[in-house]
């Protein structure tokens, strides 16, 4: 050891005092969140104390700090990661303790699972593995030329994805298509992804609103409650079906963008967010509240499920006069045929969105979005009038907001304030900046990344959320303008019409 | 006939009165300068024109029509054009979309020709065509910044010190095109400027402001040879 310290800065009894020092936070914080916890015994709740988990956490800190120290002093890459990989398990033992509440003195979890069975050997094992790789590959050896080879790597995608844009889609567009052959048996595959599908259109009409036009709005779900409960209300008390339903949906959702647009969208940034979030809220309780018609928190339930175009029904027991879908095509009667027709038409009605985003994009109206997202007094100075163009992002936004939301409430066949909380305005916001801003291949990403993870990992429970914690961080750190963050610096979009303009000025 | 009229403008941000009555006027194919002192009220003016903010008292005529009242962005359907303080163009954008943005209230028909007449001025943009307008040099911007302007096919156009933080060769050419403009392209032209020298060598007439009035008009020529504006604006900074 001494001799590996003779070369730096740091002596040992330097190192040791910082360990110590963080040996002693690592205590204080740790002894009364991990240390102490209350029992319910038959006389009473009592107090326990757990050493084992203050140990471990005061271990796993001292044994991380010094691997950083480490780092610092540039000792080899393979020492770094053991630290590291100790760190790590240590870690994960205290997860694992604190979640199980019995006594465990004795034996180390991972020491368990390698001795348990095959599994759980390779199971233990790998963790380890992937954790001393991780750790051993991301370390740089200190004086080594810092070239940072997570920075080239991520040009180098964004380089490949720029210039792929549309196959890229096109691949997705067909993955999309053909996910139900691939999966037709698997019910809840079939229903992750309809769930996926619908935050991907939140997230594209969002985009319209936050990424294009620029205006943040954190109530955006007002606007698919507003589409739900059209849908709902429109067929249960005038048993209107749901393809007539469907564009009404959207006009009513447009309609209330515009009736909420029209007086705050003079307002700007922050106070503009502040506004949609209450309009949001109002929404929703409006909805709690008036009983009579939407039932209140009790919600409506029972709504009518869509049928095939209004020429065929998707129930077992066909009402008298309509023909049932497995018959028209000749099929074994199935619950499945319903759930990926419903697959399919949420489908379209995302690919619909992307499809109008990516036309308006390049019509004027469009682009004038863009302008006045970054600069709304060189756009008013050009004779673009900022009110009606930024009504119509809101509009468009919400209409498709609208669709999305008697789709929701199709599907559910029920439908409550519980659905349409503050939580689902931020995940739709999370999604479209964690996509970054204005990115049509980036919102679907993230939708993926936010919707479909936590339901694939649900078996992980709270971890979950540490886990989504930890992503967020990182993206932070490394791509802070969101995943596919870059606007094409010219939407020319096809070089052709750019070649053609160049070529007529020779 | 005068292509704009000032009548007794008074503007007030807040309490603060910025224009204290100012008339001028802007005959049809001349250049105007005005020159003043930083603080002057140059740009509040030029911006009251545009309708923000509004004028507070007083008229301003555009063609004989009063455009006091009006949003700014019908002012600027009107036929006047501005290039900026601050150049104010869109930096994400590429050169191209920035012109377009400049042409969106225009008849497309006009889009091909038009392009052509500002890249046959400013010949830099046309190479710079497909880069984003953010990374290119002040002059070059200033240039994007008048060709956009140039795209909303303006009768008036008004220019907000377009020689700020540009380079004595830079601005030497920008206002040989600003010439060019006014000459072959018959667009009358506004300009304020700091640069009182280079303005008033170029413009047909001139006014001068102080502290938010008029204090001097006169042609270009007379108000170089002026004793108060050689000692007030262009000797010692020259």
């Amino acid at each position: 050891m001494s001799s590996a310290f003779a070369s730096t800065r740091t002596n040992g009894s330097e190192v040791v005092k910082e360990l110590a020092f963080f040996a002693v936070v690592a205590l204080l914080m740790s002894v009364m969140i991990l240390g102490v916890e209350t029992v319910d015994r038959p006389t009473g709740l009592e107090l326990a104390v757990r050493w084992d988990l203050v140990l471990i956490a005061i271990g796993s800190t001292v044994v991380g700090r010094f691997a950083l120290i480490m780092r610092r002093e540039g000792m080899s890459r393979i020492v770094q990661a053991l630290l590291i990989t100790v760190t790590a398990v240590a870690v994960f033992e205290m997860f694992v303790r604190f979640r199980d509440m019995d006594d465990r003195w004795a034996s180390p979890v991972v020491l368990d699972m390698a001795f348990g069975s095959v599994l759980s050997t390779v199971v233990a094992i790998a963790f380890v593995a992937i954790v001393f790789a991780i750790a051993y590959f991301s370390m740089k050896e200190k004086g080594a030329v810092e070239v940072d080879e997570s920075a080239k790597l991520s040009s180098k995608i964004q380089l490949v994805y720029r210039s792929n844009t549309k196959k890229i889609g096109l691949v997705g567009i067909i993955f999309f298509i053909i996910f139900p052959f691939l999966f037709g048996e698997n019910r809840s595959a079939i229903d992750l992804a309809t769930l996926v599908m619908i935050y991907i259109m939140l997230g594209w009409g969002l985009n319209i609103v936050v990424g294009l036009a620029g205006l943040l709005d954190l109530g955006y779900v007002a606007f698919y409650a507003v589409g739900a409960y059209s849908y709902a209300l429109l067929s249960q008390n005038f048993d209107l079906s749901f393809w007539l339903c469907l564009p009404l949906a959207g006009i009513f959702a447009a309609s209330f963008g515009i009736i909420l647009g029209f007086p705050v969208l003079r307002l700007r940034g922050d106070y503009l967010a502040i506004v949609t979030l209450g309009f949001g809220e109002i929404i929703r309780v409006v909805l709690i509240n008036w009983y009579d018609l939407t039932g209140g928190p009790d919600g409506i339930s029972s709504i009518e499920r869509p049928s095939f175009f209004g020429l065929a029904d998707f129930s077992r027991r066909v009402p008298e006069g309509s023909v049932a879908f497995s018959d028209l095509f000749g099929m074994d009667y199935s619950s499945m045929h319903r759930l990926i027709f419903l697959y399919y038409l949420i489908l379209a009605l995302a690919l619909v969105t992307n499809f109008v985003t990516m036309r308006l994009r390049k019509l004027p109206i469009g682009r004038a979005w863009e302008a006045l997202r970054e600069d709304e007094i060189a756009c008013r100075s050009l004779g673009i009038n900022p009110t009606n163009t930024k009504l119509s992002a809101f509009a468009i936004g919400a209409m498709f907001g609208g669709f999305a939301g008697a789709f929701f409430a199709t599907r559910q066949g029920f439908i409550s304030p519980e659905s349409f909380t503050f939580l689902e305005s931020a995940v739709i916001l999370a999604i479209v900046v964690l996509g970054g801003m204005g990115s049509q291949i980036g919102v679907v990403l993230a939708a993926i990344v936010m919707i479909g993870f936590p339901e694939m990992f649900r078996e992980l429970a709270e971890y979950r959320m540490l886990i989504f914690g930890a992503g967020i961080v990182a993206i932070m750190l490394w791509r802070p303008r969101g995943l596919l963050s870059f606007r094409d610096p010219t939407i020319l979009l096809n070089m052709s019409q750019k070649e053609k303009v160049a070529g007529e000025l020779k | 006939m005068s292509m704009l009229k000032i009548e007794g403008v008074h503007t007030f941000y807040g309490n603060i009165e910025a224009l204290k009555g100012i008339d001028m006027e802007v005959n049809e194919g001349e250049i105007v300068t005005l020159i003043g002192a930083n603080g002057a009220g140059k740009t509040t003016l030029l911006m009251t024109c545009c309708g923000s903010p509004q004028a507070s008292k007083g008229r301003i005529l555009f063609e004989g029509q009063d455009i006091s009242r009006m949003p700014m962005h019908e002012i600027c359907n009107l036929g006047i054009q501005q290039s900026p303080e601050g150049r104010r163009i869109f930096p994400r954008m590429s050169v191209y979309e920035n012109l377009q943005m400049g042409a969106i209230t225009q008849d497309p028909k006009h889009f091909d020709s038009d392009l052509e007449m500002v890249f046959d001025l400013f010949p830099r943009l046309k190479e710079r065509i497909s880069q984003r307008a953010g990374t290119m040099s002040g002059g070059e911007q200033q240039m994007l910044a008048i060709g956009r302007a140039l795209m909303g096919r303006p009768r008036l156009l008004l220019l907000d010190e377009p020689s700020l933080g540009l380079a004595p060769l830079v601005v030497k050419q920008i206002f040989e095109t600003v010439e060019k403009i006014n000459r072959e392209n018959k667009v009358t032209v506004f300009l304020v400027e700091q640069n009182a020298f280079h303005a008033l060598k170029l413009a047909h007439r001139g006014y001068v402001m102080v502290n938010g009035n008029i204090t001097l008009s006169g042609t270009g020529a007379e108000l170089l040879a002026n004793p108060e504006v050689r000692a007030a604006y262009l000797e010692g900074g020259h």
